[in-house]
């Protein structure tokens, strides 16, 4: 038996020595959340002669920080994935190298977060409060409009939210709130939050389908903290056909924090001149009208049209709270601590 | 029967001068040949675990000067380590409360669904945290059936059991996932034992009790400690049962590992997190290793059969019926909703939600095999299935292959197993975010030549299985191979037997049950297992558990059908799996 292992070792370093000498591959590591249409890889495949491999390497901060860990010896040409939370620590690292795609002057500046163009804006999705439209209508209850709403008796315990020390969307409702009301006034509001019954659990899954009444989970909480884009996922994966979503987002000014996800080339790749190709390619207007329907996030690029289901159920907010990525970085961790301080001790 | 010390075999050397040769072969006995049974687990821990370790917690010791850790760093790690030490013994306290009885149940009696009752309880373990977390809330939720069902019969406003985010949640969990640790260890030793030895005590005029405080339960002392080491461990180091059932309020020193390593990035508390996590595993295995070394007694296995007897009198009957319903609560009722829901659509008329209508479907099934949007990405079922099945029977195969000499070393220990003893546990007790990490500095260079780094290799995730599954395989099999006296195969040696005759004799037939009971601890793991390959593994090649969380990252009543659907698919297929080797009649076994 103990040959096996040895055999399974044997076997790997003769698979190793004698890989096929194909077409040149292009690596690009990304987290859990990354999906893309097979045709639309296959077209940048066929038109470049070359095999695009993806490595997936758990949640997006895990990701980012193999991304890292591993920038010596780079495992990938791309890294697709750190979005305006975490940009700031992917920039100190040096994990990118700059590459002012042309492409770029189809998207907003408001979006290009990263002078050098280090890292490029690809796509975006505001966290907001989703809530369970049959809930208020049954209950005669009005949806709340802003933030402040929610610290209202008549919303006692009707809100679900996730840990900002261990989820991205709580994180960014916790800077919704930061924006809205200042690094000195959100921990009061946090307190009346509490006072008022919200519940916090620990990520995006549980909130959504243990806790959401709208869910197929059932949970309690008529209100949760997920995307814009979610009640148009409602409605593409509906269990019977839908003409109109079970649910819908606040999209009052400031109650959405607006998430951008930025790609770029790894610093040090042997294959600089593929991966601005791929780059182009990802900016482009094929894989930004894909990408909404696969990932519920959407494109940056002006020319791309958005899905039916998107401009129907999914309009993104018109004020979404924004925070630099520096401001961001330097106060991250303090805020979450005392976020934690106030609202889970 | 006092067990004998292993010594390496005496040189026959004369007094006097000794020749080159006798020097030699004094070498290789007294060292070559005890560590040759360490040799492909020692380079397997090494490169795939202790290296790795070692170099991403050296990273995080320098990368910042250690004085980055404050105070209030001190605090948290000292309330952290203090409630993962709380949980840990309560859970274990509690799951070998129910286990050991249970053990008892299956290994004494018989009756009829044994077997399926004994698979129901082995099932918790591979199912993912986010399944079984599904399924406890649906019981005892705030929208559970139990609160439901209360508040309607009793008119109340609010669900009368909060149960979700307390502690009691994380407990039952951890007894809902573990028990089977204990049925296993215990109940195979149990049902092996010398039924002689307590006849003996009967007859000498001991009652029932007596016989069995006094007789039974020392000779158990041995498994029973492996099964509460094993089972304390994986409560120490739990994470996702305290994240999804626990709640924000509750964190392990896992968890807090996570939080620190990768969304704070801080890398120093994170590596201090991890050592001390490491040093209380280590400690608890030296601690272990060293009161088990001290109650080992041999005995002359039986096969289980003679073991076995109905339930004759009303006493028995009680237990056995009790123990019956306690099981079928604890492990039916939590796992019932996940194929309940994933052939029934719940359709809740708008705005009673407390009466939620069932429609019967098949709908989540077939969309498995669509791929709605053409995603790169999208597997069919079965080849989930295979990923999955592929990845646990090489983790089985390796796993055994390196834990089977290391556990027949370990049966008759000498000097260096009792040094290398605590170590086969600290897998156990590493984080599998600071390991993930390990691996990405250590592999992420090409292996060889520039075509084929280990790091992008589908072998990994097996690699990565097998870590966590060698202390399993080992342990399980270490008391079988200790409990052959050697006046056996003493005996098999006089009557001319070839030492390979003589193992295939005497040693194979007691050690076969416990290699099966330590392939299905292998089979298990691997096929449940999610932290370590969601880092490690391939898009392209997902597993089941890996499959199941894709479906519950987007929203969508198909999504989370199909979730529950694979979910469904996951549990039959490792119950096939299992009883598919216990049924397994390995070659020469006879009865046992």
């Amino acid at each position: 038996m103990k040959n096996f292992f040895f055999l399974t070792i044997l076997v790997t370093l003769v698979l190793a020595a004698c890989a096929p000498e194909g077409p040149a591959t292009l690596t690009v590591m990304t987290h859990d959340s990354f999906a893309v249409s097979a045709d639309v890889v296959m077209a940048f495949e066929q038109a470049n002669n070359v095999k695009v491999t993806f490595i997936k390497s758990g949640d997006a901060g895990e990701a980012l920080n193999k991304a890292i860990f591993s920038k010596d010896a780079p495992l990938a040409d791309i890294f697709y994935g750190v979005d305006n939370t975490f940009l700031s620590r992917a920039l100190e690292a040096g994990i990118y190298e700059s590459y002012a795609s042309p492409l770029l002057a189809n998207i907003p500046t408001e979006f290009q977060l990263d002078p050098q163009h280090r890292a490029l804006p690809v796509d975006y999705g505001d966290v907001c409060i989703n809530y369970d439209k049959a809930y208020f209508t049954d209950h005669n209850l009005a949806v709340p409009q802003l933030l402040e709403d929610l610290t209202r008796p008549e919303y006692k315990g009707l809100l679900v939210v996730e840990n900002p020390a261990t989820s991205s969307p709580g994180l960014a409702f916790l800077l919704a709130t930061v924006k809205h009301f200042g690094a000195d006034g959100y921990l009061d509001y946090w307190r009346s939050l509490r006072a008022n019954g919200v519940v916090v659990v620990d990520g995006w899954e549980t909130a959504y389908y243990t806790n959401f009444s709208a869910s197929s989970g059932h949970g309690p909480q008529p209100m949760v903290v997920s995307y814009a884009s979610s009640p148009a996922a409602e409605v593409v994966y509906a269990e019977t056909q839908l003409t109109e979503s079970p649910t819908a987002s606040i999209l009052g000014p400031d109650t959405c924090f607006r998430q951008i996800e930025f790609v770029g080339i790894s610093a040090g790749t042997q294959k600089r001149a593929l991966a601005e190709k791929f780059v182009d390619f990802i900016l482009g207007v094929l894989f930004q009208e894909d990408m909404p329907l696969q990932m519920f996030m959407s494109p940056v690029n002006l020319n791309a049209n958005l899905p039916e289901a998107f401009v129907k159920y999914a309009p993104a907010a018109e004020q979404p709270a924004a925070i630099s990525p520096d401001l961001i970085a330097a106060n991250r961790d303090r805020w979450i601590a005392n976020w934690m301080e106030v609202v889970l001790r | 029967m006092t067990r004998l010390t292993y010594h390496a075999p005496k040189i026959r050397g004369q007094e006097g001068a000794k020749t080159l040769r006798q020097e030699f072969g004094a070498f290789i006995s007294l060292w070559l040949r005890p560590s040759l049974p360490w040799l492909g687990v020692s380079i397997f821990l090494s490169l795939f675990f202790f290296y790795p370790l070692a170099r991403i917690l050296w990273l995080g010791l320098n990368f910042a000067s250690l004085s980055g850790i404050g105070i209030s760093s001190l605090r948290l790690t000292f309330d952290v380590l203090l409630f993962t030490l709380y949980q840990a013994f309560l859970s274990s306290l509690l799951t070998l409360l129910i286990g050991l009885p249970a053990a008892y149940l299956f290994a004494r009696f018989d009756f009829r669904g044994k077997s399926l009752l004994r698979l129901l309880t082995a099932i918790p373990f591979m199912l993912p945290t986010v399944v079984v977390a599904a399924g406890f809330n649906a019981l005892l939720g705030p929208r559970g059936w139990i609160n439901l069902g209360l508040m309607r019969l009793f008119g109340l406003e609010s669900p009368p059991i909060v149960f979700v985010y307390t502690l009691w949640a994380i407990l039952l969990a951890h007894v809902f996932y573990n028990t089977t640790i204990v049925i296993r260890v215990v109940g195979n030793a149990l049902a092996h034992l010398d039924p002689r030895l307590e006849q003996a005590a009967r007859l000498l005029g001991a009652d029932k009790w007596r016989a069995f405080w006094r007789v039974t339960l020392p000779l158990l002392r041995p498994p029973i400690l492996v099964a509460a080491l094993l089972v304390f461990l994986f409560d120490f180091t739990s994470f996702g049962v305290i994240l999804l059932l626990g709640g924000p309020r509750f964190a392990t020193l896992e968890v807090e590992i996570y939080i620190q390593a990768i969304r704070v990035f801080n890398l120093p508390l994170a590596a201090v997190l991890s050592l001390i996590q490491l040093l209380c595993t280590l400690v608890f295995s030296i601690l272990y290793s060293r009161v088990v070394t001290r109650v080992v007694v041999t005995t002359a296995p039986r096969a289980a059969a003679s073991n076995l007897r109905r339930v004759r009198s009303w006493r028995e009957k009680l237990f056995v019926g009790g123990m019956l319903l306690l099981l079928l609560a604890l492990f039916l009722l939590p796992m019932a909703s996940l194929p309940l829901r994933s052939v029934a659509r719940l359709e809740s008329a708008r705005g009673e939600r407390a009466a939620v209508s069932f429609g019967l479907t098949g709908d989540y099934y077939a969309e498995l095999f669509v791929n709605r949007f053409g995603s790169l990405f999208y597997v069919p079922p079965f080849e989930a299935l295979a990923n999955s099945l592929i990845y646990a029977v090489v983790t089985v195969l390796l796993s055994l292959a390196l834990g089977f000499p290391v556990a027949s070393a370990l049966a008759r220990p000498g000097r260096l197993e009792r040094f290398l003893d605590p170590f086969l546990m600290l897998p156990l007790g590493a984080s599998a975010v600071t390991l993930g990490l390990g691996f990405i500095i250590t592999f992420n260079r090409p292996l060889l030549t520039g075509h084929l780094s280990l790091i992008t290799s589908p072998l990994l995730v097996p690699l990565a299985h097998t870590i966590i599954a060698l202390p399993f395989v080992i342990r399980s099999l270490q008391p079988a191979l200790a409990s052959i006296p050697d006046c056996l195969r003493q005996a098999a040696a006089t009557l001319g037997a070839s030492p390979l005759r003589a193992w295939f004799t005497v040693d194979w037939p007691i050690v076969s049950r416990a290699t099966l009971a330590a392939a299905i601890f292998a089979f298990t793991v691997s096929l449940g297992e999610f932290g370590a390959t969601s880092l490690v593994s391939r898009p392209e090649y997902p597993t089941l558990p890996i499959a199941i969380y894709r479906f519950l990252s987007q929203p969508g009543g198909l999504n989370y059908g199909q979730a529950m659907a694979m979910a469904t698919i996951l549990m039959v297929v490792t119950g096939m799996g299992i009883l598919l080797i216990e049924r397994l009649r390995l070659p020469g076994t006879g009865e046992f």
